[in-house]
């Protein structure tokens, strides 16, 4: 429970800080564990990049689907 | 004929189990990095690889069998559709085979301290791979539809007994340096607490869909292809 409390905390903390990483006042969660939370933050970005596009991909097909119906 | 488009359920224009596929991967990057893993030597925290290395094998033995049932299916009914399946099925299975070995080679030089060894596991799965790499071959070799189809439907059953004794049975009756074989305990034995099986077990059904995905993307495109390819015929 205390670690699904503290992926709760980081999801909502990681989004409005991301932007101030290198930020020294800033250094709180993400400073933390030896800074494990900006590699996932990285983990994330590239993975919903890629889901970003997958989606857009999928997408089109459907559209080429209809068109070919 | 076979059907065009998506079928299931959508939700916000993407089929619900995509959905699925992408809450389920997420959680395993995320909270695989963060929750606790055990702490043993040698592994250290390469153990949490067992979200994202293991489960590429886990997600392509589960697409292997998907595609055998199709196989099967496209034996009985002879249907277009079911050969695509099975096909497209075993190209996302290679691909995610190529994920899992060169994962397992990164672990492997950290943890063993070589990419390679001549372990049974490790040689098994390169020949079921390649076992596999010849039905593309076989497929690409025939012309002929429903010929191909058959032949192709015949060999998956063959590949499919082939590929499970030599990375599930073989490995068993020697000696091994891989968790689980050779009397080597596997990670499910003693050190996966409940923390790891909380994430390990939603990652093999994320990977898996994830996968399913793409094998959904490329199915739909070979129908399209196909459709033109009878319309130019005509």
């Amino acid at each position: 429970m205390k670690n699904v409390n503290r992926i709760l905390v980081w999801l909502m903390a990681f989004l409005p800080y991301s932007a101030f990483a290198s930020d020294v006042e800033m250094a709180d969660l993400l400073h933390q564990n030896g800074k494990i939370y900006v590699v996932v933050g990285v983990i994330a970005i590239i993975f919903v990049g890629l889901i970003v596009y997958l989606i857009a991909l999928d997408r089109r097909l459907t559209k080429i689907e209809k068109e070919e119906k | 004929m076979h059907k065009i488009g998506e079928t299931s359920a959508q939700i916000l224009g993407l089929a619900w189990w995509k959905w699925v596929a992408i809450i389920l991967v997420f959680f395993s990057l995320t909270a695989g990095m963060l929750l606790d893993v055990p702490k043993l030597p040698i592994l250290h925290e390469t153990i949490r690889n067992l979200y994202y290395h293991v489960t590429q094998w886990f997600g392509m033995m589960i697409i292997l069998t998907a595609s055998l049932v199709y196989s099967i299916i496209h034996l009985a009914k002879g249907d277009r559709r079911s050969d695509i399946i099975a096909s497209e099925a075993i190209n996302v299975a290679l691909f995610m085979g190529t994920l899992g070995l060169l994962t397992g080679m990164l672990w492997a030089k950290n943890t063993w301290g070589t990419y390679w060894t001549g372990d049974a596991k490790l040689n098994g799965v390169a020949m079921g791979m390649l076992v596999y790499l010849a039905y593309t071959v076989l497929r690409g070799s025939m012309d002929e539809e429903q010929k191909r189809g058959r032949v192709s439907a015949v060999y998956n059953i063959f590949a499919y007994v082939m590929f499970m004794v030599f990375i599930m049975v073989l490995p068993r009756m020697t000696d091994s340096l891989h968790p689980g074989n050779g009397g080597n305990p596997g990670f499910g034995g003693y050190d996966l607490n409940n923390n790891m099986k909380l994430v390990f077990y939603p990652a093999i059904i994320g990977w898996t869909l994830l996968g399913v995905w793409l094998i959904n993307i490329r199915v739909r495109m070979r129908s399209i292809e196909e459709k033109r390819k009878m319309n130019f015929k005509q």
